[in-house]
């Protein structure tokens, strides 16, 4: 088997808070191979979002090593690492987190604002994912004219639109109705199948951890052996 | 600088209540700024329109007004006969003694009195200063106690139409016309016979001597004749554009003093103003700024976004100030000038460096007000910001 994709190397994460030390991640190991569709369950406080957000390239770990697609990312300076963000990362937030003045469009056009694409292949990119989450109606409607699975669906689009490396995805139906989770999981694993991206998943819902291909449990900071 | 404009300009929109507060505090400031620049301006144009290019003024030396000026007969008979001077229709060399003195007349409207300057010129005024023409009645007659005014002096003061009477020094002067001097100063002014008002005040010389030269060129000549005669060394010959300028600097530069002062204690709540406005425009969009930054964009795209609202919010109050205070052309007013505590009838005059140095001024206010909100704005971290929901 080839390397995997996401390499994860005795992490350890601590908060300071105030003068007291919170051990949030203690000495994680893990992989995840290319084209892994991975599940990250646990009870609330182990440090899943945590992970993620190292994985992410959005914190850094105090020790320990995180290689992804072979760029040691832990080393790297801060606008190297946002460059890297924006080239790499894809983000599924459990809140959406679109920009409510921008229509759902700009929002999926915000990545590719970062990139030297021309113009036009801006707009044949943005047209060809929003396309898949299925919402080429909706372009110009703002966010508040969506509903929840639907501004979750725009998300998706702008995580997928650069065409990144790993997708991360905190809780993503966390704050969806039952009807509105199930289409986001479909196309979540629409994703891993069809289009072949790397899927890291944090989340509580026994039924998304059903669509994965694997699931890893942390508690208090240790990641279980399954 | 990779968030585009429409972001910032969205967002003004969206908040739109309280940002019109905060513009509505920087149009006043900029508005006022303008306005003190454009009174300035005013005044000066005014002044400075008063002198022709080819008159030469003759005034004591050092003597920064009419009012303390003095010249004898002797010596005005003497330069008037220099080469350089002109010679009008008549033959005879374009000149006029003037005498300017003070008379108090009561303001319309207000119990108030004002000082009013009263000009004692000669037959060959009119001809020399072009700007002032008789638009009402007739000039007065040499030699009888008649008075022209100003169109400004009739409208403003109690009895000054013609056909009434002004009691000046132990005198009651008829008023025979009125004339219109434009923006110039004499459109302040009271105007009668020399002779008759120096006999009135019981004067025994003249204020100052206007001649007109046959060239705007001949002045270096004409100077120096006259320097070059011992009798005529307490004498100074400027051209009358230039003694008008140097008059109306002392007023000018009072009046932006005075004008600064008032706008830099204004600027200071505006910015303050600003700055709020713009801090809370931060912390509501703390989630936002996180997501920007996890998706790769950098610091300073942060720092630039926020610090454009900023000058936009600026700029937008800038502009509607600029706008209003534009409007003040259409108004004219009199006030005291300082340095000679005559009246003096003006009114506000925007200039294209008025406008740019307003519209930079209201950039300035921005930069202030909206650098530290920036600043926190592109030092938040990632991980809290969006943690901020
Ligand atoms: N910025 C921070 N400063 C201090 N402590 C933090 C910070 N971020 C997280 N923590 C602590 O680290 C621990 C793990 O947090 P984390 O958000 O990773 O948990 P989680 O598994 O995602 O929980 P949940 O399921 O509730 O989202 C918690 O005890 C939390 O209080
Ligand atoms: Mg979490």
């Amino acid at each position: 088997m080839a390397e995997a994709i996401v390499q994860v190397h005795n992490v350890t994460k601590i908060y300071k808070r105030d003068k007291l030390e919170i051990p949030v991640l203690q000495n994680i190991t893990i992989d995840v191979p290319e084209g892994e569709f991975l599940a990250l369950m646990g009870p609330s406080g182990s440090g899943k979002t945590t992970l993620l957000n190292l994985i992410a390239g959005i914190d850094r770990p105090n020790s320990g090593s995180i290689v992804i697609a072979g760029t040691d990312i832990s080393t790297l300076r801060e606008s190297a690492l946002a460059k890297w963000r924006s080239r790499h990362v894809g983000f599924v937030f459990q809140f959406y987190n679109l920009l409510p003045v921008l229509t759902a469009y700009e929002n999926v056009e915000l990545p590719l604002l970062l990139t030297h694409l021309s113009k036009k292949e801006k707009r044949e990119h943005v047209e060809m994912v929003l396309n898949v989450v299925g919402l080429s109606d909706r372009m110009k409607h703002y966010p508040k004219q969506l509903s929840g699975g639907q501004e979750q669906r725009v998300a998706i689009a702008r995580a997928i639109v650069t065409d990144p490396t790993i997708i991360v995805a905190d809780e993503p139906t966390g704050d969806l109705d039952k009807k509105s989770a199930d289409e986001i999981l479909l196309l979540m694993e629409r994703l891993n199948t069809e289009f072949k991206k790397t899927i890291v998943m944090v989340t509580h819902d026994p039924r998304a951890a059903e669509k994965a291909h694997k699931v890893r449990h942390l508690e208090k900071g240790d990641l279980l052996e399954n | 600088m990779k968030i585009p404009l429409s972001y910032n300009l969205r967002n003004l929109w969206t908040r739109r209540l309280t940002m019109s507060l905060t513009i509505g505090g920087i149009a006043l400031v900029v508005f006022v700024f303008a306005a003190v620049l454009m009174l300035a301006e005013g005044v000066k144009q005014t002044l400075v329109s008063t002198g022709s290019d080819d008159n030469v003024i003759i005034v004591r030396k050092s003597a920064q007004s009419e009012l303390v000026s003095a010249i004898g007969r002797e010596s005005v008979s003497n330069i008037s006969t220099f080469p350089e001077v002109a010679a009008g229709t008549d033959g005879k060399p374009m000149a006029t003694a003037d005498v300017v003195s003070i008379v108090n007349l009561s303001k319309k409207g207000t119990k108030g009195m004002a000082n009013v300057p009263v000009r004692g010129v000669s037959s060959g005024s009119i001809a020399m200063r072009p700007q002032v023409k008789m638009v009402e009645g007739r000039m007065f007659q040499q030699g009888s106690s008649e008075v022209i005014v100003s169109t400004t002096v009739a409208s403003q003061f109690e009895g000054a139409g013609v056909g009434q009477t002004l009691q000046i020094g132990t005198g009651h002067w008829m008023i025979v016309g009125i004339f219109d001097a434009g923006k110039s100063g004499f459109s302040s002014e009271v105007w009668a016979d020399a002779e008759q008002l120096m006999l009135a005040f019981n004067r025994p010389v003249y204020s100052s001597l206007t001649v007109k030269l046959k060239s705007i060129n001949d002045f270096e000549g004409f100077k120096n004749r006259l320097q070059a005669d011992q009798r005529l060394n307490d004498l100074e010959p400027k051209r009358e554009k230039t003694f008008y300028e140097e008059q109306s600097q002392g007023m000018a530069i009072f009046i932006r003093v005075l004008g600064l002062i008032i706008t830099i204690i204004f600027s200071a709540g505006a910015m303050i103003g600003a700055m709020i406005t713009m801090y809370a425009a931060v912390a509501n969009r703390t989630v936002e700024i996180g997501t920007l930054r996890a998706l790769g964009f950098q610091r300073r795209s942060i720092l630039a976004a926020f610090l454009i609202e900023a000058l936009f919010l600026s700029l937008i109050g800038g502009s509607i100030g600029l706008v209003i205070a534009a409007f003040l052309e259409f108004v004219s007013f009199s006030t005291t000038n300082f340095s000679s505590f005559t009246e003096l009838a003006f009114g506000f005059h925007l200039t294209p460096e008025i406008v740019v140095s307003t519209l930079l001024f209201s950039l300035f206010m921005g930069l202030i007000g909206g650098f530290l909100p920036a600043v926190r704005a592109s030092r938040l971290n990632i991980i809290s910001a969006l943690r901020a929901s």
